[in-house]
């Protein structure tokens, strides 16, 4: 165990300054709540491309008024042209899936709970967090700045393929400056990604209160965790890739560009480099991207259903060890991404079958989940409603990654609007609900004030009807053959098509619409929601056994907090109510853990 | 409001399984030798999934329905089997699920990338390059003449690169903007890319497969109907990658023999 005094003696005090209380804070609960409000625009950027290429590509030459103040030459006659499209369209992925989907749940939420709910005052190393704030948005301001350099943002979609990537300018607008400015974003991105996993690792291994043992924690803390180990080695990963790539633009070298290259018949001046080496570095990122966005809601939405159901999880360490066997077995799949790359078709099936096992786990998940629920005394409300709303899209994008597993489906339904839509409900809409979840739940502790339920189930309809009226289609779409990244449907056979996009188109109008009802929750409820209790869902963990709400500067008053109990006692028989909190002395006969 | 949510979900789940099951959008209809196997594969995985999905959402439906706002004086319950038994459905449903699907998977996957091309398969070569295909025919030779990358030119339309001045067997070579082959004759398929990465997709013929840079990849197949299909780009290769497309003529071998014999005038 560790020291504790060497702990209590190094507590800081509460900056009186304004600048160091709200911008340069080293408090973690500020920088989680700065990284929410980042997140926060990043979504309403990232929401408002795709209603701008839904729209393109329901009605292929309607002109959206004010498009052209977005781009110089991307709009004539505000009508959106080709490489306008594939610019937004990399634009929304690469905002989303870094700075929304790892963000908020991780970054935000992680930030601000992970310390409290260990029993902590902050984390070991603020200024490393305060950095990791602060890159993550000097990289949010490099990316969307390529708007306005050059030729525009890049066009080769997040993942950035090679050589077209690399080459520069001559492979299309914004393939150059864009891209290095692309790439600059992520590099970037990834530092502070790092700073922010050294510091959830060590405060969970680390700094752990008294009593507080691994298992004490509550399985937000643990997705938190098992993230950031995840978070270390990928993005190391991604770090140089990037790095490699800018060296590719402005050093003159050649490593994922080969040679005999001719474009616009001109011999391009690289050889030597391969181009698969880029798909290899990105995707032994990229597959556990999917999970560094996913694992956090698993956690939070446990922990939120948890509360709500008034019972444990049937087993607590299977959900513990079903996300570690995630993380580890997400960096033997990453293959499946490549299945008609060219890779060599034995790998192909190398990488199929730790895809196929991965469903184990992922079952094993949703059925603790579901099983659960058996018994529940379940309360319905916001943040239970999108909790219950992850598990049903969790299924729903789950079960069409058997296709994508599997070399010989995946002939049919690779680069199709299948594989768009299995990513957008299991680790978009998910992830998303996810987020919303801890959303209305945690509000109240990071504000002090109650959101409106109401306009939270609204939110919630609206969402949950709109996502399934989005995303679903998109399936029927792919294995009717019909290729992504395409900014018009071409293609004869594509023809009876278009009148399902339009369909999506309307679907994600509404369901967009629908997440500006959260947004103006959001701020009426900071500013005039109810007055929050200290402890509000009657929860458990040390979150809300904080002596203030919000909690004060060092969390936990003069005295950290002592754990007695694991991190969910409710139906406890002979206590008063049905819960003991983790820092309450009393014996409990507690419900074990059955596995 | 829990009731009405769980029957928003069972009516979702059946809503999103009748295109399915009534195949209003689905896959083109199989023109290949090797399609068979694919198509079971697709069948098969889509019987597994759809039943993970429907039993999944009703029981995720149910449990909300009956285990919300429940009487404050009732007790929680444990679910029977307890964790065990989630652990074991997963470990034996699922895993024996994967298993057979990964096992016949292979199958299908090896007919495909596993099998050489017979020794009398046809060879054509396709070019890929934005934003368009080219195709080549060996010509009465049987021989492709070599590539030059820096002879390459839109401009001259020499799209090959090809020096027929000086290299022999390039002088009959057939390049075509469009592809035809005759029906019941298997096609040895030799693909490369002059510029950025691109893909060669003809959902009929149950074929995807990337062009790589640096890399020549072959394919091989048999089409078995006559008509005409579209071949399309699926890697994202540029601005014009929506518009990346060829035509594919299945034809007959008389009419497959004419149209070589036109365009070899018209080289």
């Amino acid at each position: 165990m560790h020291d504790m005094s060497k702990h209590e003696a190094v507590a800081h005090h509460a900056p009186t300054s304004f600048i160091a209380k709200h911008i340069f804070s080293l408090d973690h609960k500020v920088i989680g709540k700065q990284y929410y409000g980042l997140a926060l625009l990043a979504a309403l950027v990232g929401m408002g491309l795709s209603w701008l290429m839904r729209l393109h590509l329901g009605w292929t030459s309607l002109a959206i008024p004010g498009l052209q103040l977005l781009t110089k030459n991307g709009a004539p006659g505000n009508v959106m042209t080709p490489e306008f499209y594939l610019q937004l369209m990399t634009m929304h992925a690469t905002i989303m899936v870094f700075f929304v989907l790892t963000t908020a749940p991780f970054a935000a939420f992680g930030n601000y709970f992970l310390p409290i709910q260990v029993g902590a005052e902050d984390m070991p190393f603020p200024h490393f967090n305060m950095m990791s704030f602060w890159v993550t948005f000097v990289a949010f301001l490099v990316l969307v700045s390529s708007f306005f350099v050059g030729q525009g943002p890049t066009l080769g979609g997040w993942t950035q393929y090679a050589p077209l990537s690399a080459i520069g300018e001559v492979g299309g607008p914004g393939e150059g400056t864009g891209v290095v400015l692309w790439a600059i974003s992520i590099g970037l991105f990834c530092v502070g990604q790092l700073l922010g996993a050294l510091n959830f690792i060590t405060t969970t291994l680390d700094m752990r209160t008294r009593g507080m043992s691994l298992w004490r924690l509550p399985l937000s803390a643990w997705a938190w965790f098992i993230t950031s180990c995840m978070g270390l080695t990928a993005f190391a990963v991604l770090m140089p890739a990037c790095i490699l790539l800018i060296l590719d633009h402005v050093a003159g070298t050649s490593f994922f560009v080969p040679g005999n290259i001719v474009i616009n018949d001109q011999m391009q001046p690289h050889s030597g480099g391969s181009t698969l080496l880029w798909q290899h570095l990105f995707w032994f990122f990229g597959h556990p991207e999917v999970y560094i966005a996913i694992v956090p809601g698993m956690g939070i939405v446990s922990h939120v259903l948890i509360t709500n159901m008034r019972k444990p999880m049937l087993s607590h360490r299977v959900l513990v060890y079903s996300m570690g066997a995630l993380a580890v077995l997400s960096y033997m799949v990453y293959g499946h991404h490549m299945f008609v790359s060219g890779m060599n078709p034995v790998s192909s099936l190398a990488f199929s079958f730790p895809t196929l096992v991965i469903t184990i786990p992922s079952t094993i998940l949703v059925l603790i989940w579901l099983g659960s629920l058996y018994g529940a005394k379940l309360r319905i409300n916001a943040a239970s409603l999108f909790g219950l709303g992850f598990i049903s899209m969790f299924i729903s994008g789950g079960v069409s990654g058997f296709f994508l597993a599997q070399p010989s489906t995946d002939i049919m339904l690779h680069a199709t609007y299948f594989v768009v839509g299995h990513f957008h409900m299991v680790m978009g809409v998910a992830a998303m609900f996810g987020i919303f979840a801890g959303t209305y739940f945690w509000f109240p502790k990071m504000f002090g004030r109650m959101m409106n339920e109401t306009l939270g189930k609204v939110h919630f309809w609206l969402s949950f009807v709109g996502a399934y009226a989005i995303f679903m289609p998109f399936h029927y779409l792919g294995l009717a053959g019909n290729v992504r990244r395409y900014q018009a449907f071409t293609p004869d056979y594509m023809q009876p098509l278009i009148p399902l996009h339009r369909f999506i188109t309307v679907s994600a109008l509404i369901t967009g619409a629908a997440q500006l009802v959260f947004l103006y929750n959001l701020i009426h409820s900071r500013f005039r929601g109810e007055p929050a209790t200290d402890n509000p869902w009657q929860a458990t963990s040390l979150e809300w056994s904080t002596p203030t709400t919000p909690p004060p500067h060092n969390n936990f008053g003069d005295k950290l907090p002592v754990v007695y109990h694991d991190p969910y006692q409710y139906g406890v028989e002979g206590s008063v109510g049905d819960y003991v909190m983790q820092t309450s002395p009393e014996k409990v006969k507690t419900a074990s853990d059955e596995a | 409001m829990a009731k009405l949510f769980a029957v928003t979900i069972i009516v979702i789940a059946i809503l999103s399984a009748i295109p399915i099951l009534r195949h209003t959008w689905w896959m083109a209809e199989d023109i290949s030798t090797h399609g068979a196997p694919i198509d079971e594969q697709m069948s098969e995985t889509m019987a597994e999934a759809g039943i993970s999905f429907l039993a999944s959402q009703f029981i995720l439906a149910g449990f909300i329905w009956k285990f919300s706002n429940t009487r404050s004086d009732e007790k929680v319950k444990n679910f029977p089997g307890g964790a065990k038994a989630m652990v074991w459905a997963a470990v034996l449903l699922v895993g024996t699920e994967v298993l057979a699907l990964g096992v016949f998977g292979v199958k299908a996957w090896a007919n495909v990338y596993f099998t050489p091309p017979s020794a009398n398969a046809m060879p054509i070569q396709v070019q890929s390059g934005q934003f368009a295909f080219y195709f080549r025919y060996p010509g009465p030779d049987g021989k492709f003449g070599p590539i030059h990358a820096d002879r390459i030119s839109e401009a001259t339309q020499n799209f090959y690169g090809l020096d027929t001045d000086h290299d022999q067997d390039s002088k009959d070579d057939i390049v075509t903007a469009q592809m035809a082959i005759p029906v019941n004759r298997e096609i040895h398929l030799l693909m490369h890319t002059k510029d950025v990465g691109h893909s060669f997709f003809v959902p009929e013929l149950r074929v995807q497969q990337d062009f790589v840079p640096g890399l020549d990849l072959t394919l091989h197949f048999t089409a078995t109907k006559v008509g005409r299909y579209e071949i399309v780009c699926t890697q994202l290769c540029g601005l014009g990658h929506y518009n990346m497309k060829a035509y594919l003529s299945v034809l007959s071998q008389q009419d497959f023999d004419d149209w070589l014999k036109k365009q070899a005038a018209l080289q």
